[in-house]
């Protein structure tokens, strides 16, 4: 084997807390079989091992340092978000137990205030419990915030029921007379955690998308090495190495079918609902599903340039993204604590001198409590997390918030009709002029790229025919070629380049074909008709598209006649016809000029122009490359009717959010001043304010209720 | 007006400006251009303010040790950058800057500010 089976890797641990655990972690390690060396450094919280990857790997390391009582941390990319779910799954415990015991406490008080007369030192005790140990948190963030002269919601809550548990421990003591407000203090906090509690586990829901996908990554390949077969931890799968897969297996990385067919359910990466047929040098994507045949496949993207992999990446970065329409949250956010403060101060010393201290008190304590900053920050977040998630798992990627925007105002979309509306693989239908003329187009056409020219290649290969050679070639870009063959000069390309065209051109032009014509000195010696199947969905989309009463148009170089055949076809509203390559932006920014929101849908690679000059591009991914810059949004699953999807879920996600800022704006406009005006029960404001992020959040999660049919 | 409803209108006066000058009178401070920074995530930032390079790969360590949950993303959204912080386990993000300018990032809910500023 060329490759040695030395491997050094390096492992994060976490649970150390002294030297001495280092020493016993390191201690062990070394006896594990397989390992070479080990050491383990405290102070970065990492070991190194040094081991025979044919006897041992990570993951048994891992499970040997886990039996320590330690968490080693391995495969970042995996375990990274197991992790965390760790972490948010302790936090949420963590809560629970302290909205039990809170609102035990909080009902004791409320009864021992309003129905018994309980002791006020029993009341005090239960209260500092409520208000120490369930409150702690808001206390911890509060002080560690005043050190760097900022402030959170958790400031407001601990400054208002510090007040009240404050101003009831004087009252209890007896230093003052009156009567205590411990049940407040207590409610307010039990209340508080109610809403925080809610908040956290409907949050967690809100990236199950992402998390989905990232769970999808398989953890194990089969390499065949040294004619065997070897399981080994998907990291170290390297480019060229051949993997086995048999049926009910996942695809582990991305690559090229070598030998064997199969069929693979793609559905969890792309969308696509029908499983695939595959066989030699078909490409198969990680992470999706072999069902039926054994096959082996070679190994093309590993790690973080998998199609999977680019997802996740485009889907994390779209959510990590500035939302335009948040500007104004932007803006305030930074003023918002500070200003109810604020407020704070000049409602009591309001109420002080207009009715006492008491009402001064409790009103200053409402407006503390009812103030939301939460709501509004969470309302964009939150449904751009749950609408770009949704967009992913039926195969459409959006890249930023800003896609979404523009998307939500399209009106009318462009179609490129190669490769996006048809399949991309035209094929020779008509000949007119016989075998000779197959020849002269095939010897012009077998240096060309173009589509066309791959067709008439590909027809005269199927009729055997033999290729001549071709002198002083050249290409007329957008409208032909031309070259010599023996002594004779030859043009090839649209019928424009011709004078006397045949009838029968226009015959076919209007059955949707593409019409080549091939002469000498302008006068055509022979004619041959290119179609390109259209693709399935082509009709049903442009249909969707109607009902969402957003027009389309068609952008091709094929002449008027096709243009206009094929836009009947599929039922495409406008069409711009014989367009060059380099013009379709042209055409593009016609339509922006009659004030039209566009959004063109073409290959990405031969369209990043037209795509770019659009008010936003949608790309239909070719191969397993789905970062394509000048897209807005990807469409992974080569189905049309997703760009009427992708559009609704842009409105609908839109529409969520702007609700979501609109409540959460007048929440806190109605709400603070009202509790400013002595209108609201700090009790009350607690039980509001509890449930205001808590709303918004489920706001965005209605979203995974949307219908696209 | 007696003398205690004067005393708590001043006071109050006086209070609300403290607040002002305390939460939004922070000056800047001019923190040297560094590829390698670390963050301390417990009530806001600290640093809160850094400075990095136009054009290098930045490596940005943080660490968060304040329990609220406001603060477990952090996020840069001009990057396009969003990272969840478990308690007490240091994250590290690198990225590079392309173009001189601030860029903001915030928590998950947008509370607490800071900003890079690339030169």
């Amino acid at each position: 084997m060329a490759k040695s089976p030395l491997v050094n890797q390096t492992i994060p641990i976490s649970g150390m807390h002294c030297a001495s655990c280092a020493a016993t972690i390191e201690k062990v390690l070394k006896k594990a079989p397989g390992v070479i060396s080990a050491s383990v450094n405290y102070a970065t919280e990492k070991a190194t091992v040094e081991y025979d990857s044919q006897i041992t790997h990570p993951q048994k390391l891992s499970s040997v340092i886990n039996h320590l009582g330690y968490k080693a941390l391995i495969s970042q990319s995996l375990s990274e978000t197991d992790l965390q779910q760790g972490a948010k799954d302790a936090e949420i415990a963590n809560l629970k137990k302290k909205l039990i015991v809170s609102s035990i406490f909080a009902a004791l008080l409320l009864w021992g205030s309003f129905v018994t007369k309980m002791n006020f030192l029993i009341q005090l005790l239960l209260a500092s419990i409520v208000q120490f140990w369930a409150g702690g948190d808001f206390y911890k963030t509060t002080w560690a915030s005043l050190k760097n002269r900022a402030a959170n919601m958790d400031t407001l809550i601990a400054l208002g029921t510090t007040v009240a548990y404050g101003y009831s421990a004087l009252v209890a003591f007896k230093i003052i007379p009156g009567e205590p407000y411990f049940d407040t203090a207590a409610t307010i906090i039990a209340l508080i955690i109610l809403g925080k509690w809610l908040e956290a586990r409907a949050r967690g829901k809100t990236s199950e998308a992402i998390r989905r996908l990232i769970q999808l990554q398989p953890k194990t390949a089969r390499v065949i090495r040294g004619g065997e077969d070897l399981d080994v931890p998907i990291d170290q799968v390297r480019v060229g190495d051949k993997l086995r897969l048999r049926p009910g297996e996942k695809v582990p990385v991305d690559g090229i079918v070598e030998s064997g067919e199969t069929s693979i359910d793609e559905s969890m990466v792309t969308g696509e609902s029908i499983p695939v047929y595959k066989h030699e040098q078909d490409t198969v994507i990680g992470a999706t599903l072999n069902t039926s045949g054994s096959i082996i496949i070679r190994a093309t993207q590993v790690g973080s340039t998998t199609m999977l992999a680019q997802i996740i990446k485009l889907v994390e970065a779209a959510q990590a993204s500035r939302a335009p329409i948040q500007k104004l949250v932007d803006t305030i956010s930074g003023y918002f604590v500070p200003a109810v403060l604020m407020l704070a101060v000049a409602t009591f010393a309001g109420w002080y001198v207009a009715a006492g201290f008491l009402p001064a008190m409790l009103n200053t304590v409402a407006v503390l409590i009812i103030a939301c900053p939460c709501a509004l920050g969470l309302a964009t977040p939150t449904a751009l997390v749950v609408g770009t998630g949704l967009a992913a798992q039926k195969g459409i990627l959006i890249k930023d918030a800003q896609a979404l925007e523009i998307a939500y105002k399209v009106n009318h979309v462009v179609f490129d009709k190669t490769g996006t509306l048809t399949q991309g693989k035209p094929v020779v239908t008509d000949i007119v002029g016989g075998q000779k003329v197959l020849q002269i187009a095939a010897s012009l056409e077998r240096n060309s790229e173009h589509p066309l020219a791959q067709a008439i290649v590909e027809a005269a290969g199927k009729a055997a025919v033999k290729l001549l050679d071709v002198t002083k070639f050249v290409s007329l870009t957008g409208r032909g070629v031309k070259g010599t063959i023996g002594k004779i000069e030859y043009t090839l390309g649209n019928p424009g380049l011709f004078t006397g065209i045949p009838a029968e051109v226009a015959k076919l032009e209007n059955q949707g074909k593409t019409v080549v014509m091939i002469g000498t000195d302008k006068k055509a010696i022979g004619t041959i008709a290119i179609a390109d199947t259209l693709r399935q969905t082509a009709a049903a989309a442009i249909k969707l598209l109607h009902q969402q009463k957003i027009e389309t148009s068609l952008i091709t170089g094929d002449n008027l006649r096709t243009a206009r055949a094929i836009a009947k076809t599929v039922g495409i509203d406008r069409f711009f016809a014989q367009v060059l390559p380099a013009d379709k932006e042209k055409s593009i920014r016609q339509l922006q000029s009659e004030g039209k929101i566009v959004a063109m849908v073409g290959d990405g690679v031969n369209d990043a122009p037209a795509l770019s000059a659009a008010n936003i591009g949608l790309a239909m991914a070719s191969g397993t490359d789905v970062a394509i810059e000048a897209a807005g949004i990807t469409l992974v699953n080569k189905d049309l009717t997703s760009i009427a999807i992708a559009l609704k879920l842009s409105r609908v996600t839109l529409r969520t959010i702007k609700s979501n800022l609109f409540w959460a704006f007048i929440y806190n406009v109605v709400l603070i001043p009202a509790a400013a005006l002595g209108l609201l029960n700090p009790i009350l404001a607690a039980g509001a304010m509890a449930f205001s992020s808590v709303s918004v959040v489920t706001n965005s999660l209605l979203l995974k209720r949307t219908r696209f049919e | 007006m007696s003398i205690d409803k004067w005393i708590v209108l001043i006071g109050s006066v006086g209070l609300i400006g403290v607040i002002y000058w305390f939460f939004l009178g922070k000056k800047e401070k001019i923190l040297k251009i560094s590829t390698d920074i670390k963050i301390t995530v417990s009530g806001g930032y600290s640093p809160d303010s850094v400075t990095v390079p136009v054009g290098k790969p930045v490596k940005l360590t943080l660490i968060r040790t304040d329990p609220t949950n406001c603060l477990e993303e952090f996020v840069i959204p001009d990057l396009k950058i969003k990272k969840t912080l478990p308690l007490n386990t240091s994250v590290t993000v690198t990225f590079t800057v392309t173009s001189p300018g601030r860029y903001g990032f915030h928590c998950g809910m947008n509370m607490y500010h800071g900003q890079i500023t690339a030169r």
